[in-house]
């Protein structure tokens, strides 16, 4: 457990921002408690300074996992969010995409959104914006990146891809091995 | 955790396509056969069959008739059968006796038999005294069968044979039940020259077969069930236990969980009323380890049992908590659950590769106040301490999940559960440590098991009890069968009845056990504790017999393998002393007459007999090592080496004294001694015991 180093904390918060803008700051001043982003074998964690110096006390080696984890750091260095933060995205989310019942085991299964797919979109989406993918019950699925802005699905043919997929829920049983 | 297994089974119903295409086939009257072909003769046949009866009659009157005439016995048949004329003129004058109408007929069959062989005569005599022989047999044979019939309304009569080749399941079956029924009814239906014992064994052997046991595991559960209670055991041990799934209630309600997954075609209910979390599937149309609940973390795919023993700890929230045997996360997650995602929960376990599977678990289930390690049980308590409350779900043998993994049928042996519960009490014991006594909400302990062995539960518990100032609460669970309190020769702290057990024949759950410890002092007994002593103990306890109290226990075995150490050594040392006997018997034998003339001893054979005692010393030190470290009380140590030091010069000397004499026994003490050698290092492999007391006393008079 070490500190994110400058670079990797601007690429973190970079990261995050196009997905939940401003609301970065939120996750960093939280009125129950000091919450910290820390890193362990390249991954990001995100976790309670109370919990942190409790996991202090194991031996490195030996500690598997304390709090959340957000994502991994390639050895390009850039980061690459893993599904697991979630948890954090969805709820301050600027940009949503809700699929249509019929295609959330799709999207589950790691295709991207077409247009048919598609149920609602956020008003003001740019092109390439970070969006949390829900399902119509308001479940969030996964995230990606918008292929098109709001204007341009508007008019886009029904196969034209509208989300690019980046992480999904079905990683929990997919990927299983590799994420953690 | 489940999410592979097919929930989804159909079975198949109705006949199928093609049964319904096809009627069920019908047969003409004549192949049919039946009444209706009976019915159906005309007039005429009716009448030629009347005559064809009176004929038969006829017949048959005038047969006996001659049989009259001559009384049928073996020999005069084959003297018939030898002399024909004599047969022929007899037969014409019993024709001639009979009525006119019949002679024709009559004629044409005497000429039939005559027309036979005397070997088909022969045939037809023997077939007939064939035919009489088996209808005696069978006539005697019911005899029999109403003689047992009279018999079983005392005693069931129950074949003890072993011809496990002929016996089909159907028979084993049926000889369980009999045997049961003699045993629930001993005194009335048991077979005299039976006993008890005889009708268990033979219970236990068709069980074993029954339902592919094996006889270890078998007797283990002979001893903790009556007899009705493990038939119902066996029973529901082959039936899989139903998918119960919990809701994760940090994301969502079990009412809004429940609605959800009927949507998706899954048929659910309640689990029951001692939990708010548990929903139990009856059936299901999609995988409920893949449907998109599932992987956004509403609920949990676990068996109702392993609800229990966090219910058991009824987690606070802000508390700090540990799990110790956390894989696959199931409880672990339902802990962090209770407490609300505040407090800190530690979830260790051994196996790295399971870890993967709570980390995920977590994650999905968005659990974030956990922090997963993977470190010895045993070391935890030096690493942190001072827990509110500790939830050890120990490894086990899992005798009580049988229906999930039938490999336990056949694989536990009695190392298997030692090597357990010798775990399992360094786990409770560091579980303990780790606790904190003074913690205000708290101090609280939950050990669980899917396990339904004493060995693994409440001995345990009681051993944990007499090592730790910890005692006994209510689980707080309300239904459950009570702990025991004594099994078989053990007998345990009375308080164990606050503890419980579930079995899958009562509960419809995995067999499980549930205890609850309140610390109530951070301080460890005097005079307990000793690790090295615990590691030792239950591997010495497989020759000794079982003691009541651990600390006697400790002393008896500590014992013991002082006793076993000191037994080779004994031994070895009887051994050094009948060569030395047998070498001074013959040197008596042999110098007796020529004792007096002391000539210089022939060096060759001596030399020889010399290099033998040396290397006997040799393995006598070899062993003196040993018992050095195992004993580590030196003055008996000394003494020891003093006696074989003693009986090795001795013999010895005795060879010296044979002087030219032993010349010609040498050859014959050479042989013996090697024999003796051979004798002796069998002995040591073998570790032979032997009685402590005439030993010493050989050793003294060899001494001597």
């Amino acid at each position: 457990m070490k500190r994110l180093s400058e670079e990797r904390a601007k690429i973190l918060f970079e990261k995050l921002a196009k997905f939940i803008g401003p609301n970065v700051k939120q996750l960093i001043d939280r009125p129950d408690g000091t919450y910290c982003f820390r890193e362990h074998r390249d991954r990001v964690y995100y976790v309670s300074e109370k919990i942190l110096k409790l996991a202090e006390t194991f031996n490195p080696n030996q500690l598997v996992c304390v709090g959340t984890c957000f994502g991994k750091f390639t050895k390009s260095n850039k980061l690459k969010l893993h599904i697991t933060a979630l948890t954090y995205l969805a709820p301050y989310a600027q940009y949503k995409i809700w699929v249509k019942p019929s295609f959330e085991q799709q999207f589950l299964y790691g295709n991207h959104v077409p247009k048919s797919g598609l149920g609602r979109i956020t008003e003001n989406t740019p092109q390439y914006a970070g969006t949390v993918v829900y399902s119509m019950s308001d479940m969030p699925l996964g995230f990606g990146v918008a292929a098109r802005s709001t204007a341009d699905c508007k008019l886009a043919d029904p196969l034209a891809t509208v989300c690019f997929h980046q992480a999904d829920i079905g990683e929990y049983i997919r990927s299983e091995d590799t994420l953690f | 955790m489940g999410r592979k297994a097919n929930f989804a089974e159909k079975q198949k119903k109705g006949p199928g396509r093609k049964t319904k295409k096809q009627k069920p086939p019908s047969f003409p009257a004549h192949i049919a056969g039946g009444p209706e072909s009976e019915t159906k003769l005309s007039h005429r046949q009716k009448q030629r069959l009347l005559k064809r009866k009176e004929k038969q009659q006829k017949l048959v009157s005038k047969k006996k008739v001659k049989q009259n005439e001559i009384p049928p016995s073996d020999d005069e048949v084959s003297a018939d059968n030898m002399s024909d004329d004599h047969d022929q003129s007899d037969d014409a004058s019993s024709t001639e006796d009979n009525q006119a109408p019949n002679k024709l007929f009559d004629m044409s069959d005497e000429e039939s038999e005559d027309e036979m062989l005397e070997v088909e005569k022969a045939n037809i005599e023997l077939k007939k005294k064939q035919k009489r022989e088996t209808e005696e047999d069978e006539e005697a044979e019911e005899d029999d069968e109403e003689d047992g019939g009279e018999d079983n309304r005392e005693a069931l009569q129950i074949s003890f044979q072993d011809n496990d080749k002929e016996l089909t399941l159907q028979d084993v079956q049926q000889r369980i039940k009999d045997i049961l029924l003699v045993l629930n009814d001993f005194k009335r239906l048991r077979q005299e020259n039976i006993s008890r014992a005889e009708y268990v064994a033979q219970l236990r052997k068709d069980l074993c077969l029954y339902y592919s046991y094996d006889e270890f595991l078998m007797s283990k559960l002979m001893d903790i069930f009556s007899l009705s209670e493990l038939m119902e055991f066996l029973e529901a041990s082959e039936v899989q236990r139903p998918v119960t799934i919990r809701t994760n209630t940090l994301k969502v309600r079990r009412r809004d969980l429940a609605s959800a997954l009927i949507n998706r075609g899954v048929n659910l209910d309640p689990l029951g009323k001692w939990t708010k979390v548990g929903l139990v599937v009856y059936s299901s149309q999609v995988p409920l380890g893949a449907t998109p609940e599932y992987l956004a973390g509403h609920y949990m795919i676990q068996g109702a049992s392993s609800l229990l023993p966090v219910i058991a700890l009824a987690p606070q929230e802000h508390e700090r908590i540990l799990d110790m045997c956390a894989a696959p996360g199931g409880k672990s997650s339902h802990i962090a659950a209770l407490m609300k995602n505040t407090g800190t929960l530690f979830s260790n376990d051994v196996n790295r590769d399971r870890l993967k599977a709570v980390v995920a678990n977590f994650h999905r289930l968005g659990v974030n106040n956990a922090i997963v390690s993977c470190e010895k049980g045993e070391k935890l308590k030096s690493i942190i301490s001072g827990f509110d409350r500790v939830l050890l779900d120990g490894p086990c043998t899992g005798t009580g999940v049988i229906s999930k993994d039938p490999t336990v049928k056949t694989s536990k042996s009695d190392v298997d559960i030692q090597r357990c519960y010798n775990l399992q009490r360094k786990l409770i014991l560091t579980a303990i440590d780790c606790l904190d006594a003074n913690s205000t909400t708290g101090g609280y302990l939950v050990y669980s098991t899917c396990s339904v062995l004493p060995e693994e539960n409440e001995w345990v518990i009681d051993y944990a009890l007499k090592k730790r100032n910890v005692k006994l609460v209510p689980t707080g669970l309300d239904f459950g069968e009570e702990g025991f309190i004594k099994y078989k020769q053990l007998r345990f702290h009375p308080s164990l009845k606050l503890t419980r057990r579930f079995y899958p024949h009562t509960h419809n759950m995995d067999g499980f056990f549930v205890a609850k410890l309140k610390k109530f002092s951070n301080a460890i007994p005097v005079g307990v504790d000793d690790e090295e002593e615990e590691e030792q103990e239950p591997e010495v306890q497989e020759t000794n017999s079982i003691n009541e109290t651990s600390k006697k226990k400790k002393r008896a075995n500590h014992d013991s393998s002082n006793e076993v150490q000191k037994k080779k050594f004994k031994k070895n040392e009887e051994i050094n002393g009948e060569i030395i006997k047998k070498v001074k018997k013959d040197v008596g034998a042999n110098t007796k007459p020529s004792q007096q003339k002391l000539v210089a001893s022939d060096s060759t054979t001596n030399g020889v007999l010399k290099k033998k005692v040396m290397k006997n010393k040799d393995v006598t030190k070899k062993l003196k090592q040993k018992n050095i470290k195992a004993v580590g009380s030196e003055t008996n140590e000394v003494k020891k080496k003093k006696q074989i030091k003693k009986n090795n010069d001795g013999g010895i000397e005795g060879n010296k004294t044979t002087g030219k004499s032993a010349d010609a026994n040498s050859k014959i003490n050479q042989k013996k001694l090697k024999k003796n050698g051979d004798a002796r290092s069998n002995v040591n492999k073998k570790k032979l015991k032997m009685k402590k007391g005439p030993l010493l006393k050989k050793v003294a008079t060899i001494d001597h």
